[in-house]
């Protein structure tokens, strides 16, 4: 799509660009080259030489037990986290949508988590499962089940699922409220005539006309836990216990600045680029109808 | 939202039903704000002796004064400062270099236009946690660290404002444009008298979007600030917690997180409008 109408001169546009440009190159282009050109050297312990290793660093990571791991940890965490937040809103966007007045007051209601930045959402879960002083953990143990997600890497994962899906249901929920009103009511209600029940109604027409919606949410939800819980995990668990909760993005920043090992760290950001690429083409391939660049 | 009153909503019984599956929904959703902001409100010695009161205590004021006077690290008062100063450093840095490049873009043709449209598009792509530690050596080389610069310019190289303004752009009737060169108007005039004044909601839309992105940033303040005056509040509260066995001081790092979500919070509920325009926009 190309505008009929424009202005002529080819300065005054370079120097309406250049902000971006300049920020883009700074702190984007160059960063991002250089994260691929380090991801074909090992530097030795001191940081004064590096040494040529072509593709080395991504055939020791993926021969690398923990990289693996960390793979099926993140996906793992990412199909809980989009299934427990998607399915949370999913329910609740159905129930808001059944009212016929009030649905503003618990829109009202249930959007402001999404404001609770991750890290801090993931202090106030932390507080609620704390293993000395948590009010859950400690009804959990009056139950018999002797919560401690510093020991159990499954429990540790639970908590970190939680936690990230818990403002995430906000967002989805919007979304999931605003798809079902756009449903005209004149098709539920004749197959509502036609004696289907709510439960027909759902499994033959709400969901498939919901279903751009959903692949939507699906792709945007993948996203947000793969890049953006990394507050949630190193607030409860720091990737622990025993790399059970080390999602990539974690270990990117763990390898990197804790472990100081740049090459394997860079090499890690290669890869997760491309998984940003295939997410990005997917979700590009999507919305194209709606969206003509 | 209209009324409704077709025959597929419930009445009577069901009706109540499903008032009553909402507010067990609610009631999910703010139970950790909820017992936060109790914990906030009581003594370290009801915290740790567990289980924990669920109603609110009578040390508002003293948890809260000394979390904002002296906290843990550094003042949560100072912590909110520099919070306020990235995040509106973030939101109205990005609306201003995005507004300027989408311009340029919609409304001239020069060369190299495809190209640099396409660069612009390419940084949609990556998040600041992916080339993360490239990125900090950037920042590190330029001293930005422990500086406002540094928290607020590398998070301003992400493409979606631009992209947002050049999809409004996209649909302002070219009459509008056709009649100010017609009038003989510089491009510029055009742009301060005609699209700026068109792109109000949009621009505010966007603020409440960015700005929710810029306070809740985590990782990168926690990379480039090591002064803990130079701290951000979302990214303070993880350091208030002692390294050792000791009890964290839950009163007051519950005080810390109830302060840290509150602007943010205020923002999404106080512009709702705004905010769901602009959560639909940023994603279509």
């Amino acid at each position: 799509m190309e505008k009929r109408v424009t202005f002529k001169g080819w300065l005054l546009p370079l120097i309406l660009l250049t902000p971006q440009i300049i920020v883009s190159a700074v702190f984007f282009f160059y960063p991002a080259g250089q994260a691929v050109w380090q991801s074909l050297f090992i530097p030795d312990p001191f940081g004064l030489r590096s040494q040529f290793v072509g593709l080395g660093n991504f055939e020791y990571l993926l021969g690398d037990p923990y990289y693996r791991a960390s793979f099926v940890t993140t996906a793992i965490f990412s199909i809980l986290v989009t299934v427990v937040s998607m399915g949370m809103a999913l329910w609740l966007a159905l129930l808001a949508d059944r009212l016929i007045k009030g649905s503003g007051v618990y829109r009202t209601l249930l959007i402001w988590p999404y404001a609770v930045a991750p890290a801090v959402a993931g202090v106030l879960w932390l507080f609620m499962f704390n293993t000395r002083v948590g009010v859950v953990s400690w009804y959990l143990g009056l139950l018999g089940y002797d919560w401690n997600h510093v020991l159990n890497g499954s429990e540790a994962m639970g908590l970190v699922v939680v936690a990230s899906s818990w403002g995430r249901i906000s967002y989805n929920f919007l979304f999931f409220l605003a798809g079902l009103q756009a449903i005209p009511r004149s098709v539920i209600e004749a197959a509502a005539i036609d004696g289907a029940h709510f439960w027909t109604r759902f499994r033959t027409i709400v969901f498939p006309l919901l279903s751009p919606t959903t692949f939507f949410l699906l792709v945007v939800n993948v996203v947000y836990a793969f890049f953006e819980t990394f507050g949630v995990i190193h607030t409860i668990t720091g990737g622990g216990p025993q790399q059970s909760t080390t999602i990539l993005v974690y270990k990117v920043f763990s390898d990197g600045f804790v472990g100081q090992d740049l090459g394997s760290s860079a090499a890690q950001s290669v890869i997760l680029l491309f998984v940003v690429g295939i997410l990005t083409v997917v979700q590009f391939k999507f919305i194209e109808r709606r969206v003509h660049y | 939202m209209a009324q409704r009153s077709g025959m597929v909503e419930k009445r009577g019984a069901s009706h109540w039903l499903i008032h009553a599956g909402m507010i067990l929904g609610v009631v999910i959703i703010a139970f950790p704000i909820w017992l936060a902001f109790v914990a906030s409100t009581v003594t370290q010695s009801d915290i740790i002796s567990p289980p924990m009161p669920l109603w609110p205590g009578e040390h508002f004021f003293e948890n809260y004064s000394k979390a904002l006077v002296s906290g843990i690290n550094a003042p949560v008062g100072r912590m909110l400062l520099n919070s306020t100063i990235m995040a509106l450093g973030i939101a109205l840095g990005k609306i201003f270099i995005s507004i300027l490049s989408a311009f340029a873009i919609v409304y001239f043709r020069f060369p190299g236009r495809r190209l640099f449209f396409w660069l612009i598009f390419l940084t949609l792509m990556l998040p600041v946690e992916v080339r993360i530690v490239p990125t900090y050596q950037v920042a590190a080389n330029f001293g930005l660290l422990n500086s406002y610069s540094g928290l607020i310019f590398p998070l301003l190289a992400s493409a979606t404002a631009t992209f947002l303004f050049r999809q409004f752009f996209m649909t302002v009737p070219d009459e509008l444009a056709e009649a100010a060169r017609v009038d003989g108007a510089r491009p510029m005039r055009f742009f301060w008298d005609i699209l700026l004044p068109m792109s109000r909601t949009n621009m505010a839309a966007l603020f409440v979007i960015l700005f929710i992105y810029g306070w809740n940033q985590y990782l990168w303040p926690l990379l480039i600030t090591t002064d803990p005056e130079m701290n951000t509040i979302v990214m303070g509260i993880k350091q208030m917690f002692p390294s050792g066995d000791d009890f964290a001081d839950w009163p007051v790092i519950m005080a810390t997180s109830i302060l840290a979500m509150l602007p943010p919070v205020i923002v999404v509920v106080g512009m709702q409008k705004l905010f769901i325009r602009g959560l639909v926009d940023s994603e279509k």
